[in-house]
């Protein structure tokens, strides 16, 4: 499969929205899906559709098999060994919590601390807050530097043995920004403290390999790597996730159950209670299966080129300051901005008579906006379908503002 | 295009009855924790009637014209007048339809006003 003529293969490109082709700069609040994901999951209703783990006839087992093959698909798309490491969640917010109410709350002390990084998601912020307050656990925040940077030394001054979680972003949300994991794992490890990725803005950008990475367990959405909404994957070691109770009570996550007493399945069907869903994890096996077709080096190829051809315009022009890193080196898919002089939302909004698509506000990151000194941004994001073509119009669009709004 | 449209533009550029009042009788503040807008309306009514309202804040062209457009419409209005101000009323005050996404920043000068009226 090959990159160029892409759009074809995502039927939404096929809309005109205000007379104008969709120009689709937001992938990274989720992406566009493409025709094998779609057909993978009618193929599922429409064929194969039974309660996966339950049924004992043909269409439960093949439901069954294809639910589990994914998992396999998942595993081996992340560098993992053990599939059964492998846990369906509704999404990354859904996988953060999982570890927050299970391992978390099972295993830290009153006085105990947890680190995360200013430049979190609030899904990878508010449940540690929560709970921090609730158990008397200390929360800190690995504070940026001025070009959007975690301040290392920061965290070498802090990561003393109460520290017991670090948990951070692979790639911002908001700056682009991919912190040198491979050095905070390390850091954290030495004090016996365990790390948690939150890799939702980079499955579907470059290859995640956990082993290599060395991290404890790894949060993702499948929708914001070209698969549906309601389907995401927390992966962990398996000894951390034997070491953790269930947090949701149901079926099919139980060994035994009596009347006063139960006792619990493995991971991952411990963390999995009731009915899994089934359509949601086979189309994100479809979206594994496309991006493994087009391949790595090509999907890196053509959007850094698009990240580096973004940066070059949104700098050149006079009137648009562009936050964070300005280069493409180490910067994930997202370019975030402001037109000076004009609201965020005001750009979305001329933008959207364009039929260009962008996110406007704080993308679920207030605290690094009060950072930041501002109080909403525009961010463009880029996914495999976009084009230079889309960026042109971007362009357009941020003229189309500053002639509008005479700045 | 049509939502930006000179009388919006002009409102947001030159808001009409921009900042503080003295000697105040209602007062109120909303915020749209989305995108950071903040809006204040403080009025002076006497008698039943509407004598001087003004307002304070940032925020989009939206959110700024609405609430001027706003401030124009109610000053001198009888306060019962003022109390049956609906929604969408205050949103045909901008002259132009405007789309369920930025209803938000286009109430949002309204709904301090009906805070500020104990609403
Ligand atoms: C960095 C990051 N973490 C977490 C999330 C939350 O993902 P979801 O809403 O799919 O649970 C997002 C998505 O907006 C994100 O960008």
């Amino acid at each position: 499969m090959s990159i160029r003529n892409i759009k074809k293969s995502y039927p939404i490109f096929s809309r005109r929205i205000h007379g104008h082709p969709l120009t689709y700069l937001d992938s990274a609040a989720t992406a566009q899906k493409p025709t094998a994901v779609l057909a993978a999951m009618d193929a599922f209703y429409r064929r194969h559709n039974a309660n996966p783990r339950r049924g004992l006839y043909q269409l439960g087992v093949e439901a069954t098999e294809m639910v589990e093959q994914v998992r396999s698909d998942v595993a081996a798309f992340i560098g993992a060994d053990d599939a059964s490491e492998v846990v369906f969640t509704s999404g990354t917010t859904g996988a953060i919590n999982l570890v927050a109410y299970t391992w978390a709350l099972a295993h830290l002390r009153p006085g105990d601390e947890v680190i995360v990084s200013e430049l979190e998601h609030h899904s990878n912020l508010v449940p540690w807050q929560q709970l921090a307050a609730r158990r008397r656990w200390k929360l800190s925040f690995i504070p940026i530097t001025a070009n959007g940077n975690l301040d290392l030394q920061w965290l070498r001054r802090h990561l003393t043995r109460r520290v017991k979680l670090v948990s951070v972003t692979h790639t911002s949300n908001v700056l682009g920004v991919r912190p040198p994991l491979p050095t905070i794992i390390r850091l954290a490890h030495r004090v016996g403290a365990r790390v948690l990725v939150d890799a939702a803005q980079a499955v579907a950008h470059e290859p995640i390999n956990v082993s290599r990475l060395g991290c404890d367990w790894i949060s993702f959405s499948g929708h914001k790597m070209y698969g549906p909404t309601g389907i995401g994957v927390l992966w962990g070691r398996r000894a951390l996730l034997e070491d953790a109770p269930p947090y949701q009570y149901g079926g099919e996550m139980v060994a035994e159950v009596r009347w006063g007493k139960t006792t619990f399945a493995d991971p991952p069907a411990r963390f999995e209670a009731g009915t899994q869903n089934a359509a949601g994890i086979v189309g994100l096996g479809a979206a594994i299966a496309m991006l493994r077709a087009i391949g790595w080096p090509a999907i890196r190829r053509h959007e850094r080129a698009l990240v580096r051809y973004a940066m070059k315009k949104l700098t050149m022009l006079s009137g648009v300051t562009v936050y964070g890193p300005h280069t493409a080196v180490d910067h994930g898919a997202v370019i975030s901005f402001n037109i000076d002089g004009v609201h965020a939302h005001d750009v979305a909004s001329v933008f959207d008579t364009l039929g260009i698509a962008v996110r406007a506000g704080h993308h679920c990151a207030m605290p690094l906006h009060t950072k930041l000194g501002v109080l909403a941004t525009v961010r463009a994001s880029i996914g495999i379908y976009n084009t230079k073509e889309d960026i042109d119009q971007l362009v357009r669009g941020i003229k189309k503002v500053q002639k509008i709004f005479e700045v | 295009m049509d939502l930006y449209r000179q009388k919006i533009l002009d409102h947001y550029r030159a808001p009409r009855n921009f900042g503080k009042l003295k000697g105040a009788t209602h007062k109120a503040q909303r915020g749209n924790p989305l995108c950071g807008d903040e809006v204040e309306i403080a009025l002076k009514i006497t008698r039943g009637v509407v004598r001087q309202v003004k307002f304070t804040g940032t925020g989009c062209a939206i959110s700024m014209a609405a609430t001027s457009l706003l401030t124009e419409a109610v000053s001198g209005q009888r306060l019962s007048q003022v109390r049956r101000l609906t929604e969408a009323q205050a949103l045909r005050l901008l002259g132009t339809p405007i789309g369920p996404a930025r209803h938000k920043c286009a109430l949002l000068g309204y709904e301090a006003l009906q805070k500020a009226l104990g609403k």
